[in-house]
């Protein structure tokens, strides 16, 4: 089984319209499951129509609270909490949205009047699709860990995949390059980085490729909206030579691809065109790119 | 609950999306340029501050001319192999699973650490120390008219909470009335949490699209029900099929402030990192009305007191 990580950096570059046209071209000859990993703005789903199969609760964050009767003031809380949680207003109260359930008050309390309380945050989800099994989850808004909801679902994911002799786990990754990445990275067998041909996308794929090496995965390119900027797609040709990651393919600016998108299809499925004929030659580059890892 | 007032005296805004890619800086920086040239009262500072520390942006579209770079640093853990009895009493409290014991030392592993302190206080053979590390750097600057301010939180490290803590502290203070716009990073949690923190108003960047839609409505629950804060929507790649964004903005009385439409022209100048301001006076005009919109129902300079 192979694992296949897609991430970009910068949010909107198309990982999702990769992820979906990979799954769609896929699973026609392999085994898949699928898994999405950016859990605060899941949207692999969208495109999937999945079933839901399981629900399981997520139990992310523990919060501090302090007993007002055991209390006795002696501020030894307010002066160890890093994340300035400890409120001094008179008595002493937790602001548990500053809270990072770092136990260190907890524990440090002489009085022991401080307790942990685990909230649930989130959800996450077994489904199936037409393309295989997919992973997926909903950590509510403003919540904290979403790594660590990352790594619950990716451990869900892994176990399924070698239960079902999958040959490739898809993960699609969130933006960015904290704990949510970090966590979806680790393990990996591949990443596709997605990026495109602006400022931005120069910049992130520079970041996204330290975070993957960081994770010792190895990475190739897909180029988005390839034709939008001649210079800029030059530099990140070089940049992506000079840091030793192959090109996987080059999609061209297509707003029909936006159309699909608001079909709730993957591309491959809905239309043929320069753009999806680019995702086929991908998926064909992948597949002998993934035999010889 | 996760409101912090502020005093009276200056206004701060935040733009954020859900979902990533949507035009959040490329309507933030438009925006911040635009109302420091109209600025008629230069002592009425107007700064663009990108708090997506994890992909800080902005600054590729500002250039601005920046000043001496502030670290940002924090106390991580430093073990002493030598006075280290293995008794794994840091393993067991570090709620981030940081520390393990291996072959009867304790051994940490950095990228899950969120430097809390609480294995250096609880170690009984006091063989934890800690050193301060950098863990981004804060850059603040200057073009034409307008502040510039940014957070880069350095690879490797996973949280980015702190980074921008760090410069919310180090910009947002109040100096003649300033304006602050707050360029947000894509999601909706503990990093847009902390962008959102002590904003006045917030502007909501969406595309006509079923994710477009989807992260909208986790935004505006975050912004509407944990905040309470007024909003705005930014429809972004506009086109026929805005009327899905439009029937949830109605249904959440949130009014819609502009619109982009997809365009590949829109495509090339943002790829190229130039202004749409710049481009024609079509978009600066759109710019303009956004921000009396934004004026007219947030109450000028009176801060947030809830």
């Amino acid at each position: 089984m192979k694992k296949v990580l897609i991430i970009s950096g910068k949010g909107g570059t198309g990982k999702t319209t990769v992820a979906a046209a990979l799954a769609d071209l896929a699973h026609q000859r392999k085994r898949l499951v699928l898994a999405d990993a950016d859990v605060d703005a899941a949207n692999l789903e969208l495109l999937l129509s999945p079933e839901q199969v399981e629900v399981h609760s997520f139990m992310g964050s523990q919060v501090a609270k302090i007993n007002e009767e055991t209390c006795t003031l002696c501020g030894r809380c307010a002066q160890i909490c890093r994340f300035e949680a400890i409120q001094v207003n008179g008595g002493y109260r937790v602001d548990e949205a500053l809270c990072e359930g770092c136990h260190a008050c907890f524990h440090e309390c002489p009085a022991g009047a401080i307790v942990m309380l685990t909230r649930q945050s989130g959800e996450w989800y077994r489904s199936e699709t037409r393309f295989g099994p997919l992973f997926h989850a909903f950590l509510y808004p403003g919540e904290e860990n979403s790594g660590k909801l990352v790594t619950e679902l990716k451990q869900a994911a892994e176990k399924q995949a070698r239960v079902s002799e999958a040959d490739i786990l898809l993960v699609d990754g969130p933006p960015g390059i904290g704990c949510p990445v970090t966590a979806a990275c680790r393990g990996m067998d591949l990443a596709i980085l997605v990026s495109e041909p602006s400022l931005s996308g120069l910049h992130d794929l520079g970041r996204a490729h330290e975070i993957t090496s960081h994770f010792h995965v190895p990475a190739c390119l897909v180029l988005n909206k390839a034709d939008l900027n001649p210079a800029t797609r030059a530099d990140i040709l070089d940049l992506a030579a000079q840091i030793g990651i192959p090109l996987l393919g080059e999609i061209p600016y297509d707003e029909s691809l936006v159309w699909a998108l608001s079909q709730a299809q993957p591309a491959t499925s809905v239309l043929d065109n320069p753009a999806t004929d680019a995702l086929k030659s991908m998926w064909a580059q992948l597949e002998s790119m993934l035999t010889a890892i | 609950m996760l409101v912090c007032s502020h005093e009276p005296g200056y206004m701060v805004i935040t733009v954020a999306s859900g979902k990533g890619g949507t035009g959040k800086t490329t309507i933030a920086a438009n925006l911040a340029i635009m109302i420091a040239r109209d600025n008629p009262n230069p002592s009425e500072t107007v700064w663009l501050v990108d708090c997506d520390v994890e992909e800080p942006n902005a600054g590729l579209f500002i250039q601005p001319q920046f000043d001496t770079p502030k670290p940002v640093t924090r106390l991580f853990p430093q073990i002493n192999t030598d006075a280290c009895n293995g008794c794994g009493r840091c393993a067991e409290i570090c709620a981030f699973h940081a520390m393990v014991v291996i072959s009867g030392k304790a051994m940490l592993f950095k990228d899950l650490c969120h430097a809390c302190g609480s294995c250096a206080l609880n170690c009984s053979e006091g063989a934890i120390s800690e050193a301060s590390e950098q863990i981004g750097v804060l850059g603040k600057g200057q073009k034409d008219n307008l502040r510039f301010a940014q957070g880069e939180l350095t690879v490797g490290y996973p949280s980015p909470v702190p980074v921008i803590r760090d410069l919310k502290k180090w910009v947002i203070r109040e100096e003649e009335n300033p304006l602050f716009i707050l360029d947000a990073a894509p999601g909706t949690t503990c990093p847009v949490v902390e962008a959102l923190r002590g904003a006045d108003f917030a502007l909501l960047v969406t595309e006509p699209t079923p994710f477009g839609l989807h992260d909208l409505r986790l935004i505006t629950q975050l912004v509407q029900e944990e905040f309470h804060i007024p909003c705005g929507v930014v429809i972004n790649k506009s086109g026929e099929r805005d009327d899905m964004i439009e029937s949830f903005c109605q249904e959440k009385s949130i009014p819609v402030f502009m619109r982009l439409p997809l365009s590949r022209q829109i495509a090339e100048i943002c790829a190229r990192g130039q202004l749409l301001i710049d481009h024609s006076e079509k978009f600066a005009l759109k710019f303009r009305e956004c921000y009396q919109k934004i004026r007219s129902i947030t109450p000028t300079n009176s801060g947030n007191t809830e």
